[in-house]
Formats: C-alpha cells, sequence, structure tokens
C-alpha cells in the first residue's frame, strides 16, 4: 500500500510538467481551435533562450521573466506573420503550417546552440522536499507554480474584461465582432498567453530532461494527452489530466511487467486515442455538439 | 429631422452571387423604420452590409461617417448594435456575462453596472436568470437576451434580423411593446427586418419592401399597411 | 473554443481536386515513363539508387495522397507504416530466408491491416485530431520497434542488415546474349518501377471507381455523403489500409534498397518529410508524388551540405513558401505551365 502511495505522489511530480505543457495546449486550443504541434518546440527556443540570457549574466529571475516577455511577444509575431494569412485556409494548410514551424524552430535551435546536453538551474533546488524521497523541492516547485498559473489563468478568464472578451471571441466569433471585440487580435492573443505559459513550461522541465532541442519531443505528446484527457476546452482539466498521466505513467511502469521507460509514448499514444474515442470531450471538457 | 444612416447604390456579393441591387435609402434618427420581404430576398443581406459582413460595393454612411472601409468591430464601435438571425447568444456564458459583454467596449464601468440593473428592469426575466447559462433559456428569453446585450452598447442605431422568429405571438407582441417603448424613452434608432409585416408595421414609422435585392417600395409605415399590394403578399388579406 | 460545429456548411478540411485534374495526360505521362526507363543506362550506381529511394518515397506519398487528397483523413503517421513494411520485408529475409519479392506482398497485406485496425478509433477523430492521433503514432513506433520483447526479431536499436539481391538468373543470362551486365542496383530499380507503375495505375482506377467517389464524397462533406448511403465507416477504414498498405510496400522496398532497417531511421521526422512532400507535390495530385518524392531526397542533400541540421530549417521554410505562393504545389506549378502552352501554341 506504501508503494502504491508514493507512486502517486511521484506520479503527481513527474506529472506537474505534463500539467504545464497541457496548460500550454489548451491555452492555444481555446484561441484557435486547432492543436499547435510546434509548441513543444517553441517552448524549447524559450527555454534556450533563457539560458543564453544567464550565460550572458542576466540573473535566473530576471532571465525568467524577460523570457516570458519575449515568448510572449514571439507568439503573437509568429500568429501575425504567419498564421493570419492562412486564416481563411482549410484545417490541412493549417497543420501544414504548424509542421512547418516545428521544423524550422527545431532545426534552428540546433543551429544555434547545438545539440550538446546542457545543465539548467532550478531556482528551488534538488533537495528532497520535506524530507521525502519521491519528490525534491524542484517537482514541488513545479507543482507549486502549475498550480499558481492555473490560478492566474482563471481569475483572468473569469473576472476580467479582456478574459471574458477572449472567451467570447473564442466561443462565437461573430457574436463577440458584434459587440465590438476585435476577434482577430484575440486570437494573436491567445498565440501569445500560450507560447509564454509554454516558456514557463520548458524552464520548468529543463532542469529535470536537461536542455537540448529535442528535450520536448516526448513531453508534447504527453501535454496533448494530458490535455486530451483533462478536455481540451479546460485549463483546469488540463493540470489534473497531467497529474494523471503521471500518475497512470508511474503505476504502469511499476505494476506492469515489461513497462518501463521504453513504452512511454506508446503508452501516451494509446491513451489519447482510448480518450479521443471513448469519450472525446475528456474528463472536464465541453461536449462538443456537431449541428446538422 | 436628419439622416442617420444613409445608403447608396448599395450592391451586396456572396462570392459571385449578387445578393443586393443598387439598395438606396435613409433612416432619420430617432425613428423606426421596418425591412419587409419574403425569404431571401436580401432583409439580412442588407443588415450584413451596414456591419460590413459581406462585400458591398456603394456608400453606406452612419452619421456622416463612412462605413465600407472599417471593421465590423469598428463599425460597433462607432454605435451600431446588430441583433443578429439566431440571436447569437454567447450560449456558454452566463446572462449576466452575455450582458457584459454588451458594454465590453464601454469605459464607464459604473455606468454599465447601473445600465445592467436597467436591463433587468425592462426584461425581469433575465434578472431572474442571471447566473444561467445562456444557451438554457427559452427561445423568447434569449430574444429578450440578445435584445439586451445590443442595448448595453448604449447604440444610437440598432438593426434587429428577424426577432420574432421561432417566438410564440404573444411573446412577440411583448417583445416589440419594450422595443417601442425603448426607441421613445432612450432614442434608440432602430431598423427592424421583419417577415410577420403585421408588427413590425404597427411599430414603425418608416416601411421599405425589398424583393430579390431591390426596393420595391417605400412610404410611411401606416401607408404600407394599408397598400393593396402589400396587404396581399405580406398580410394575408 | 466553438463547443457547436457546424458540421454540414462548414468548408471541407481539404479542397477538393477535381478528377479530371487528379492525373497527367496521356502525353506526358509516356513522356515520364520513357525518362523513367531510360535514366538508369546513362547514370552511375549510386545515382540509380537515389532514383529507387525517389520512386520508393514516390510510392509513400502517393499513399498519403489518397488518404488524405483522396478520402480526405490527415495522417502525420505513415513513417509508422512505412517502418512496419520495412521490418516486414527485413524480417522475413533474415530470418526465414523468403525471397525478396515474395516479402512485399506480405508487408502491403500486414500493413493494410494494420491500417485498417487504426483506422477503426480513427473513425471518431478528425481533422487535427486525427492529426494528433496520427502523429503520437508516428512518435510512438519508434520506441515500440526498440522494445527488448521484440528485440530478438528485430535486432534491437541496431536493427536488421538486409542482404541486397541479385538480378535473377532468367535476366543475367539473356543480358549475357548482348555482352551486359546488370549491377544490383540496375536490377533494383527496375523492379521498384515495376511495383511503382503497377500501384500508380492500380491508384488511379481506384480514384475513378465506385470506391474512389465514395472516398471524395466522404472527403467532401462527410455527413452528406452518409446520408446519401455511403458507407462512411467501410470506406475511411478501406483508405486508411489502402493507404497504409501500399506506404508498407514501400517500407519493404526502401529497406531491401538500403539494405538496413533501425528503429531511429522511422522517426517522426520521416512522416513530417512525407505529408511535406504531399503538399508540395499538390494533395490529391497523384503524378505530384514524384516530385515530393524528389524534395524529399534532394533538399536534406542540398541542405545538409550547407550546414548540419539546416534541412529542417529549409523544409519548413520551403513549407510556408509553398502554402501561402503556391498553396496547390506541383499541380498548380503544373496547370500554370499548361496554361502558358496553351497560350503559346495559340500564337
Amino acid at each position: 500500500m506504501e508503494l502504491f502511495v508514493n507512486q502517486i505522489l511521484a506520479g503527481i511530480a513527474t506529472g506537474a510538467i505534463y500539467a504545464c505543457m497541457a496548460l500550454a495546449v489548451v491555452m492555444i486550443y481555446q484561441a484557435i481551435d486547432h492543436l499547435n504541434f510546434a509548441q513543444g518546440e517553441m517552448a524549447m527556443f524559450s527555454t534556450f533562450v533563457s539560458w543564453q540570457l544567464m550565460q550572458w549574466g542576466v540573473p535566473y529571475w530576471g532571465a525568467f521573466l524577460l523570457t516570458l516577455i519575449l515568448s510572449f511577444i514571439g507568439g503573437i509575431l509568429i500568429e501575425r506573420l504567419l498564421f493570419k494569412p492562412l486564416a481563411k485556409a482549410p484545417i490541412l494548410t493549417h497543420v501544414a503550417g504548424f509542421i512547418a514551424l516545428y521544423a524550422i524552430i527545431n532545426s534552428v535551435a540546433g543551429l544555434i546552440w547545438d545539440f550538446t546536453i546542457k545543465q539548467y538551474p532550478t531556482p528551488f533546488g534538488s533537495a528532497p522536499f520535506l524530507g521525502s524521497q519521491l519528490i525534491s523541492t524542484h517537482q514541488a516547485g513545479m507543482i507549486g507554480v502549475t498550480v499558481l498559473l492555473l490560478i492566474a489563468l482563471y481569475v483572468f478568464f473569469q473576472y476580467t474584461r479582456f478574459g471574458l472578451a477572449m472567451r467570447a471571441a473564442a466561443s462565437v466569433p461573430e457574436s463577440a465582432r458584434l459587440v465590438g471585440v476585435n476577434t482577430s487580435w484575440m486570437i494573436a492573443l491567445g498565440w501569445g498567453m500560450a507560447a509564454a505559459i509554454g516558456s514557463i513550461a520548458g524552464m520548468l522541465i529543463a532542469p529535470v530532461v536537461f536542455l537540448e532541442p529535442n528535450m520536448m519531443g516526448g513531453v508534447l505528446i504527453y501535454g496533448f494527452a494530458a490535455a486530451v484527457l483533462g478536455g481540451l476546452t479546460s485549463p483546469f482539466g488540463a493540470v489534473v489530466g497531467g497529474f494523471l498521466v503521471g500518475i497512470f505513467e508511474n503505476l504502469a511502469g511499476t505494476y506492469i511487467p515489461g513497462v518501463g521507460n521504453e513504452l512511454k509514448l506508446p503508452i501516451a499514444l494509446a491513451l489519447i486515442i482510448t480518450v479521443l474515442v471513448v469519450k472525446p470531450a475528456g474528463l472536464f471538457g465541453r461536449p462538443i455538439v456537431k449541428r446538422v | 429631422m436628419t439622416a442617420l444612416l444613409n445608403i447608396k447604390a448599395l450592391n451586396a456579393f456572396y462570392g459571385q452571387v449578387q445578393a443586393l441591387h443598387g439598395l438606396e435609402f435613409s433612416l432619420q434618427q430617432g425613428s423606426v423604420t421596418t425591412l419587409l420581404g419574403a425569404n431571401g430576398a436580401g432583409k439580412t443581406t442588407t443588415l450584413r452590409a451596414i456591419c460590413n459582413m459581406v462585400r458591398t460595393t456603394g456608400a453606406i454612411e452612419f452619421d456622416g461617417a463612412a462605413l465600407s472601409s472599417r471593421s465590423t468591430e469598428n463599425i460597433v464601435r462607432l454605435g451600431i448594435a446588430h441583433v443578429p438571425q439566431g440571436r447569437g447568444t454567447f450560449t456558454t456564458m452566463t446572462v449576466e456575462e452575455n450582458l457584459q459583454l454588451g458594454a465590453i467596449t464601454r469605459g464607464d464601468r459604473a455606468a454599465v453596472l447601473s445600465d445592467i440593473e436597467r436591463m433587468y428592469a425592462h426584461f425581469p426575466v433575465l434578472k431572474q436568470r442571471h447566473t444561467q447559462q445562456a444557451g438554457t433559456l427559452s427561445g423568447g428569453e434569449q430574444q429578450m437576451l440578445a435584445v439586451a446585450r445590443a442595448l448595453m452598447l448604449r447604440p444610437r442605431l440598432m438593426l434587429l434580423d428577424e426577432p420574432s422568429f421561432g417566438l410564440a405571438p404573444l411573446i412577440v407582441r411583448d417583445l416589440f411593446k419594450i422595443l417601442g417603448k425603448i426607441n421613445r424613452e432612450e432614442k434608440v434608432t432602430m431598423l427592424v427586418v421583419e417577415q410577420n409585416a403585421q408588427l413590425a408595421l404597427e411599430l414603425a414609422d418608416q416601411a421599405y419592401v425589398i424583393e430579390t435585392g431591390r426596393i420595391v417600395m417605400s412610404g410611411k409605415a401606416n401607408e404600407i399597411a394599408d397598400n393593396e399590394a402589400v396587404r396581399k403578399s405580406y398580410l394575408g388579406y | 473554443m466553438s463547443a457547436v460545429q457546424e458540421a454540414v456548411t462548414a468548408a471541407p478540411a481539404i479542397e477538393a481536386v477535381p478528377k479530371r485534374a487528379m492525373t497527367l495526360g496521356t502525353g506526358t505521362s509516356l513522356l515520364v515513363l520513357a525518362l523513367l526507363i531510360a535514366m538508369p543506362l546513362f547514370v552511375k550506381n549510386f545515382i540509380i539508387f537515389q532514383m529507387t529511394m525517389l520512386l520508393v518515397y514516390g510510392l509513400a506519398v502517393l499513399a498519403l495522397n489518397i488518404l488524405t487528397g483522396g478520402s480526405g483523413q490527415f495522417s502525420l503517421g505513415q513513417s509508422a507504416f512505412y517502418a512496419v513494411g520495412a521490418y516486414t520485408s527485413a524480417i522475413l529475409m533474415e530470418h526465414a530466408g523468403v525471397n525478396y519479392a515474395l516479402t512485399l506482398p506480405v508487408a502491403g497485406v500486414i500493413c493494410f491491416a494494420f491500417g485498417f485496425l487504426f483506422g477503426q478509433p480513427a473513425l471518431r477523430l478528425s481533422g487535427v485530431y486525427l492529426a494528433l492521433a496520427t502523429f503520437a503514432l508516428a512518435t510512438a513506433m519508434p520506441q515500440l520497434l526498440k522494445l527488448g520483447y521484440f528485440e530478438h526479431w528485430t535486432g534491437g536499436v541496431q536493427g536488421l542488415v538486409v542482404t541486397k539481391p541479385d538480378a535473377p538468373e532468367v535476366v543475367q543470362s539473356v543480358l549475357s546474349w548482348f555482352h551486359l551486365k546488370m549491377s544490383q542496383d540496375m536490377w533494383l530499380y527496375y523492379f521498384t518501377l515495376a511495383i511503382t507503375i503497377a500501384i500508380y495505375i492500380f491508384s488511379v482506377n481506384l480514384l475513378k471507381s465506385r470506391s474512389g467517389r465514395a472516398f471524395m464524397a466522404i472527403r467532401d462533406n462527410e455527413i452528406a455523403a452518409s446520408a446519401m448511403g455511403v458507407d462512411v465507416a467501410l470506406y475511411k477504414t478501406l483508405a486508411f489500409g489502402v493507404s497504409a498498405g501500399i506506404t508498407g510496400v514501400a517500407g519493404g522496398l526502401g529497406a531491401i534498397a538500403v539494405q538496413f532497417v533501425a528503429p531511429d531511421s522511422f522517426t517522426i521526422q520521416l512522416a513530417i518529410a512525407l505529408f511535406l512532400g504531399m503538399v508540395v507535390g499538390g494533395v490529391g495530385w497523384l503524378p505530384g508524388s514524384i516530385v515530393g518524392s524528389a524534395f524529399i531526397i534532394f533538399v536534406p542533400n542540398i541542405a545538409e551540405g550547407i550546414s548540419k541540421g539546416l534541412s529542417g530549417a529549409v523544409f519548413g521554410v520551403i513549407l510556408f513558401l509553398v502554402i501561402f505562393l503556391v498553396p496547390h504545389g506541383a499541380r498548380q506549378v503544373a496547370l500554370v505551365a499548361q496554361h502558358l502552352i496553351g497560350q503559346f501554341k495559340k500564337r
């Protein structure tokens, strides 16, 4: 029994990574009704930027904040320059755009910073958390930041005028325009916010998985799995989904023979497909009504 | 009385198909005008053209400002509220959030809050349901919500697209009574597009009849109501 | 996000390619064919090998064209089917001593089944969700191939070496009368060419047939198709199956040509490349598959020559250029060329 509880705790700890990534995924989905396959690469790039800033002597939190701002702006720029022109194009074109972005960012990161693995600092230290062998202070910090982020997003969307406008633009764009909301800019801001959240995810994850251009590949898939499980329309669901996926991964690794680190991705795949088929809206998402 | 809205030589297109042909009319400030026509005549297209939601050529002037070069959002900010066909309710948000959205472009927080109370006074049923998800309201209630939402803008011009659609006659009567009251008390100019000619002609001062994208008749509402051809085609007697 | 989707009136996810435009005219086809047959006689073995790979990837892009351009289903996971086909051939050849030619139908059938099965859960997915599921499939495949459980068969991380076949005795002896010898590469090329032509003809006919019309009806408006009596479930899974089967055959041919299979040869990068090849060639335009394939093979060569790791960026930039400037890919270019030639002829 104790092993079980320990594995759950450990799962929550690793799940914080997926939860954070999932938040960024859901954020973009809310804004544009699409899944951005390049989300992970954007987060990775942001993390590299922060690393570079620190190499140049900027202290950790300064680099963190600066990266956050740069990522926000970067997200907006990418949307305005590359995706706004595609607004009316068929879905295939959008998917092609995301894939192209994925390829470019991954490649450019490798060109600028090469593919050797780098250490990335954590502001939380890596001592055992409250004496527990299973959660380090860094992981506790991750969970804390993720929860804070979630609360901040919740307050933003539910209690500010801007958040209300964004929700309206995503929900019924035409009606949003008819109350004076500039829906086009709402999309750009959605991208900016998603990029910023992604950068936070990257900077929290890098200390654990080490910084290199391919670090986000698996994490992204898990982030998708978490977002899908929690419901693509629910930030809360995304975070819960992240923790659940972390727990599931840990339990599967412990109790199912033959399943180790090697099967991480196939498990995520199976999870994604199962959820999308059985309950496409996820645990907390709004059911999608198809009007015929 | 000055013309608040002036439309000259308006053509509207859906892709290659031309839906409006050389439309011309104007709305006097403070008046209620109704645009009557059968299905597919171009009534909705006219409203959409005013808000620049379809491709147009020609001139649309609102209080001296040209509309065709502005985006829909900016046209709204000039003071034109459009209650679309089907109501366009934000179904996943609460009634109160829908009202807040109506005023989202306004900066005067205190006035917005008092306006919300005023809407609840006009439409008590909305106050009852103010924390409910808007999608769970009945058709009539959603229509009232849509009108209230439009009023939250404190518009100078209100465009209403078939407000009676799908509603029971008694509810429509109440709704039109409220519209008349709002026009008189709050001095909101209205353009009401309707298939339900009878009530629309009772409410309106001015009337136009549109057929296949062209205005075929215009005049005072009571004169149009007495017109033989209109009575036969649209009033059923 | 809009919780209500207008399923009937929403624009289709993929623009339709008019049926007439789906293939090349007869004259152009014969010209291309003549070129393909004659080329190997004049070039070195390595170039012949590259041309073989051109055909192999061309087949894979063709398969994706049938799935996406034909039935409107996205797939970022073709690399998974390619991998299964490649490993099937490799395992049969190296562990069971099966003749290389016979491994191909087996690869095709196994991949068809795999695709058909994957198509089942995929039925409930569309658009970005399907793209996501296939993306996950492609990402997961290398790990599945590395599994210790299968290592005895798959060779684990190291993979398997595949023996290159010689030209058959019959061909050798006929050629020896003319004092000619056929190299392994050349034989493999003609072998692949023959299969490619056969599959191409099959695909063209498939799309022209009743099944093809069903695919395209589903692509353009699934609900309307269903309302008209098209068995949407059957045709969607069929499309996945056929596409996977062809990709599997391509994988097998690829394995034989490259003489090697390893898990890290079949990553998401391959799936992305195939997707890219389809877009560049022109979605749904079967002849464009070869253009797309040429793109996939030669652009990385050039890019890597300039700087290692650059190919990703070059791919991405070109993909953006294509979707902004020439969204219908090579088909659009071909149409413009055709138009210009027509104008020129009039003078």
